[in-house]
């Protein structure tokens, strides 16, 4: 086990590496000077300018230094500092990571909470009205924008009863109710929108489950159904489920970022877009390396996770 | 060998493959009704977006002050936004739009992934080693965050958001490519050709293209979909092709949200019409997935 999770780490490396290229050539390896870009939107353009900025940058050094020099940096926690507020990055992300991994969270309990006894239900009733709606349910919300969902939460009740989700962002350790009365809403638009896929892979694994000899075996025993489908099924066919969780991770940050724009919520999404509407690069990266970071973590904490579930999987 | 049978390469191949075709469609519409009737809406979208200059009743930048925030009527079937300008016209205007980004942005990312993962999976060894290290890396960012991102460095604009969209969905289709190609190297008959001494180029192009075309196929399905929400999302950021253009998606966004209040049918129909288009899709991408690589199922 523990031999399986060093090597587990130790193939982060190439990982980790691109993934930190990645993030550096986005933002300066683009056609055309990042410096002219910001000097054009900032309308100041005199050459001594130009210089400082570009030494505050670090630009005036070859391409390899400044990579090594960033990541260099980043591993010790410093992503540089804001061009405009001119406050260390890292602390403004290790402010808004919170509230995104609150959001996060609650939209994966939603999720699951309803996939997985959807799916469960839509596989032992196989072909049946319920299974066709809730499979047609589930088609449609993958279908259906998460921000249009967003705006039609925002404007009909508005239109119709004079109500508005509530905009003004509380701390959850100042006032937990008023907190999660306002991120209860993205929640559930971001939940279901996830809930879909995972309530199809749910219904697939369990179909291909219970066609297994061990459940033809359960049942001859007499176990009763309640038992064979919660004790020896869901828990095979809950293995990709879990996976699947694990690859969703980036929808879920991706699609925090509109839920965050449309209800006004502070998280990592809100900077980058602000950060992005003032062209702030060293927020950009950082923001950007972060969310990678996360979701490679997401992916390592679901693969040691299989051992829990599976008694098959033996970490060789 | 080509001429070996001369009558059989003149008259046979056409007809046959137009057999198989017509065949085909039988099939779907018999076997898949849901698909059969997502690929036809699919198809109307397209025509709708090919023939908007015919169809819009009036010009997309028409401003009609009187007619601001018309209800849908019979002289406006879909109402008129905050400038009177008439929302059937921008709509079908959006509708080519979406087409447009959809298939370039879906076509050229298809045309990466299968250049990538062909390349990397029947080369394998160091070359697939590196690139598949490299795709993992690419796949820890989300897709939006990563548009966003390169979007605001390269700006917004057409060809930059159809790029974009195609290396994003490119790079992550590859695996699946690789994976058919990984199987498709080990059957007896590419064995045969390379013992022939055929090269590689031919091999992929003439023994292992065909044998993954059914993937091919459904990959670029489902991506057209993709693509149509994934820009649809970033013109509601702002960051999507710039105003005037018609976007389902602008027409959705923040600065054209304060309006809805007054025009609640300006924030259903661009949401209604990409639900359809992309919820046709999708039923069209999983019937042909079915009917040509059952192997593909639970793949999205």
């Amino acid at each position: 086990m523990r031999a399986y999770i060093l090597r587990r780490l130790l193939a982060l490396g190439p990982t980790l590496l691109f993934a930190s290229l990645i993030v550096f050539l986005a933002v300066r390896l683009i056609p055309g000077d990042v410096i002219d870009l910001m000097l054009s939107q900032n309308d100041i353009s005199t050459g001594q300018d130009r210089e400082r900025l570009a030494a505050a940058l670090g630009l005036d050094q070859p391409m390899p230094t400044q990579y090594l020099r960033w990541v260099g940096h980043a591993l010790t926690g410093d992503l540089g500092r804001s061009l405009w507020q001119n406050t260390p990055v890292t602390e403004q992300i290790l402010d808004r990571l919170p509230i995104s991994f609150e959001l996060g969270l609650l939209a994966l309990v939603i999720a699951l909470t309803f996939a997985i006894p959807i799916g469960v239900y839509s596989a032992i009733r196989q072909d049946t009205v319920g299974d066709y709606l809730t499979r047609s349910f589930s088609i449609l919300m993958l279908a259906m924008p998460s921000f249009w969902l967003g705006t039609l939460v925002m404007v009909f009740p508005s239109v119709w009863w004079r109500w508005s989700p509530p905009l003004e962002y509380v701390a959850f350790f100042e006032n937990p109710l008023a907190n999660l009365s306002q991120m209860i809403v993205p929640a559930i638009i971001l939940g279901l929108a996830m809930s879909a896929v995972t309530m199809r892979m749910t219904r697939t694994m369990m179909l291909e489950v219970l066609r297994q000899d061990y459940i033809r075996t359960a049942r001859a025993k007499g176990l009763s159904e309640w038992l064979v489908v919660t004790r020896h099924a869901l828990r095979n066919g809950l293995i990709p489920v879990v996976t699947l969780v694990g690859l969703q991770a980036p929808l879920l940050i991706g699609g925090a970022v509109i839920m965050e724009q449309i209800f006004v919520i502070p998280g990592m999404g809100l900077l980058l877009l602000e950060a992005v509407s003032q062209r702030d690069y060293p927020i950009i990266s950082g923001v950007f390396l972060v969310v990678g970071l996360s979701v490679l973590l997401i992916n390592l904490a679901v693969d040691l996770s299989y051992g829990l579930l599976d008694p098959n999987v033996r970490y060789r | 060998m080509a001429v070996a049978d001369p009558q059989v390469e003149l008259v046979g191949p056409s007809r046959r493959e137009r057999g198989r075709v017509a065949d085909f469609v039988v099939r779907l519409f018999r076997d898949k009704p849901l698909g059969a009737a997502g690929g036809t809406v699919f198809m109307l979208f397209l025509i709708a977006g090919a023939l908007a200059g015919l169809l819009a009743p009036r010009g997309i930048n028409d401003i009609d002050l009187v007619n601001r925030f018309h209800p849908p009527s019979w002289e406006f079937l879909l109402g008129t936004d905050r400038l009177g300008r008439d929302m059937l016209s921008r709509i079908l205007f959006g509708a080519r739009l979406s087409v447009i980004v959809g298939f370039c942005a879906a076509g050229l990312s298809t045309v990466i992934s299968v250049v990538l993962g062909g390349l990397s999976g029947y080369l394998g060894g160091r070359f697939d080693m590196a690139v598949q290290r490299l795709v993992d890396a690419w796949m820890v960012f989300p897709g939006l965050v990563l548009l966003i991102v390169v979007i605001s460095v390269v700006g917004p604009g057409l060809t930059q958001i159809i790029v974009v969209l195609a290396l994003l969905y490119g790079v992550g289709g590859s695996r699946i490519i690789r994976g058919s190609v990984v199987s498709a190297r080990e059957h007896t008959y590419i064995h045969a050709a390379q013992s022939l001494g055929a090269g590689t180029p031919f091999i992929l192009w003439r023994h292992i293209l065909p044998n993954i075309m059914p993937v091919i196929i459904v990959l670029f399905t489902t991506r057209v979909g993709a693509c149509i929400l994934s820009e649809a999302g970033l013109a509601f950021l702002g960051l999507g092709i710039p105003p005037p253009a018609p976007t389902w998606g602008s027409m959705l966004s923040g600065s054209a949200r304060t309006y809805m209040y007054l025009g609640p049918w300006l924030a259903l129909i661009p949401g209604i019409c990409l639900t359809v288009v992309v919820y046709s899709i999708n039923v069209f991408g999983d019937a042909l997935r079915d009917l040509l690589d059952p192997r593909m199922r639970g793949i999205r």
